[in-house]
């Protein structure tokens, strides 16, 4: 358990074709190396599982990886459209794409009755909304105490969780902190668990909000420094908010999304190349 | 002293109207973009010891520039705590303990009920806009709900396409019979004027305009035959103070987000760790 891998080595022995797979971070500490090395191996028919699918699933879906999306918030934050998410829905590109959508808190009740290994999680919400009508996983139940209606939302039991995070030590605990989001319930609700983190260190130091997965949770560590790039390390690097805006025109026509994730993800054989053929475009641009 | 009506723009009355709105003191549930920048305002302003919650976990964040998302660093930074997302919403909201949900929406009917997953049928929608994010259950379990959003005839409908998020419902006390623990919108604040739910029929009526706007404006700028109360107002403009801090606010959020160069400081941390 807990081993220090590539994350090639990683992704090729953990994700498999037609898994569910969450690789979350609610907008910190986002696993974007990861993705990306899911993109490069051509992984297939993934049920994409995230709160907030983000560019990291933008680019999943725009590349073919998912067949399924299990999600609660598409859009470009602060930007606007995730313009692959809503061609994928609307027009069916690169192929159809089923969805199952929720609110937040009913995301995060179904991670928190998978990472409980229960059935299902209950709520106070979606009554008098279409959400119902449109997602099965959402039904009504009575309390058996009190007769309150409530709202049931199964669990998530993921083939994977995929997280990054800012430290693992020499026994592979890992430690993150800043907006730790739902990433603790994703890794228990998963049968497989990959973790990137910033670096390795012998020792952790204490942060304020500060969590730590035991290492017997997590499968396979991977050290990719800048792996949240263009989400944010707290302590370690900002959010790129730059990127995200020029994400939109990127990811706005077909053509120009996939002439731009040939040459800088699978024209790049790491997360490391990645960042310098970017940083390369970035420089000469503003020439 | 106030500034001369024509010297704001019709965006800056809204953000200092909705900033108004809350109360010093109280538990703020905070939605990105419009209601963000008009809480941090009234923070900045009349109301320096609300506590705004961000569903990111955030609870008491004191930004000193506008997050560009729901879970910038920036909200982290100084909060009086920061929890795991489970428990923004298990333990502060859909318990009861949220004072006022803030949110934005795509579109709203007369019973401030809120569309933000699709425009034309869900199967095939013409447009397909985010989702729910957090706002169903903020709208179920806040004691109070404000909207704030631009007012057109695309935004303000006859009928939503998909109700997202429940206002008053199909109005009367008919949200009531659903059980939630929050009271409903008191409020929706627009580039218009501010409407108010009436307290019989829950149906959103016209309380006031803002400066130099005409009721008629509001009308056409209003998807429904738009009630407008007997004893209209109209709301005062901003003070050169309120205007001077959302100035100050936003130039300097864009000089943050300006200054930042994120890239080259990876690049070579990267290659560092290859070495």
């Amino acid at each position: 358990m807990a081993d220090v891998v590539s994350l090639r080595e990683a992704v090729a022995e953990l994700v498999r074709d037609g898994d569910s797979v969450a690789l979350e971070g609610f907008t910190h500490l986002i696993p974007f190396a990861a993705a990306h090395e899911v993109i490069r191996q051509e992984k297939r028919d993934l049920t994409l599982i995230r709160m907030t699918p983000d560019l990291i699933y933008d680019q999943l879906i725009g590349m073919g990886c998912a067949q399924k999306l299990i999600f609660s918030w598409g859009g470009n934050p602060g930007v606007g459209s995730l313009h692959r998410f809503r061609d994928a829905i609307e027009n069916g590109w690169p192929h159809e794409l089923e969805i199952a959508e929720h609110s937040h808190a009913g995301m995060t009740s179904r991670y928190v009755a998978g990472a409980s290994n229960l059935p299902f999680a209950v709520l106070r919400g979606y009554v008098g909304t279409d959400l119902p009508e449109v997602t099965s996983t959402i039904a009504p139940i009575v309390c058996p105490f009190t007769g309150e209606k409530l709202m049931a939302v199964p669990a998530l039991n993921l083939d994977v969780a995929i997280i990054h995070a800012q430290q693992a030590d020499r026994r592979g605990n890992v430690a993150l902190w800043g907006i730790t989001g739902i990433q603790k319930e994703a890794v228990l609700s998963a049968r497989r668990s990959i973790v990137t983190v910033e670096e390795v260190v012998d020792e952790f130091e204490p942060h304020p909000h500060q969590i730590v997965l035991p290492w017997v949770a997590v499968d396979a560590i991977a050290v990719v420094p800048g792996g949240a790039h263009p989400s944010y390390a707290h302590g370690y690097y900002p959010r790129d908010n730059a990127f995200y805006e020029a994400w939109d025109p990127i990811s706005r026509d077909r053509e120009t999304f996939h002439e731009w994730m040939k040459r800088h993800v699978l024209g790049t054989g790491d997360f490391g190349e990645y960042l310098e053929s970017i940083l390369q475009e970035e420089v000469s641009s503003s020439r | 002293m106030s500034v001369d009506e024509g010297s704001c723009t019709t965006n800056e009355m809204m953000t200092v109207a909705a900033s108004r709105e809350l109360k010093d003191g109280i538990m703020c549930f905070v939605g990105i973009g419009l209601p963000s920048e008009a809480a941090n305002l009234a923070r900045a302003t009349h109301a320096p010891n609300c506590v705004l919650v961000y569903e990111s976990g955030t609870i008491g964040a004191k930004p000193k520039v506008l997050p560009h998302s729901i879970g910038d660093g920036v909200l982290a930074e100084h909060a009086d705590s920061v929890v795991p997302i489970p428990e923004v919403f298990a333990y502060w909201l859909q318990t009861g303990r949220i004072d006022v949900g803030f949110l934005g929406a795509a579109q709203l009917d007369r019973y401030a009920n809120i569309n933000t997953t699709v425009i034309g049928p869900y199967e095939s929608p013409k447009v397909r806009l985010p989702g729910a994010g957090g706002a169903p259950e903020i709208a179920a379990s806040a004691k109070e709900v404000m909207v704030v959003m631009p007012q057109t005839p695309r935004s303000f409908v006859e009928e939503l396409a998909f109700r997202t998020s429940v206002g008053y419902l199909d109005g009367g006390n008919s949200r009531e019979e659903l059980g939630y623990l929050g009271g409903g919108p008191r409020v929706v604040i627009t580039d218009h004027g501010i409407l108010r739910p009436d307290p019989e029929t829950k149906e959103l009526t016209l309380t006031k305009v803002h400066p130099g706007t005409s009721v008629e404006q509001v009308r056409e700028a209003t998807g429904w035959d738009l009630r407008v109360a007997d004893d209209l107002g109209t709301t005062n403009p901003p003070t050169e103070e309120e205007l001077q801090i959302l100035r100050d606010l936003r130039e300097r959020t864009e000089a943050a987000n300006k200054e930042m160069r994120v890239l080259d400081d990876l690049a070579q941390k990267s290659r560092a760790a290859k070495r």
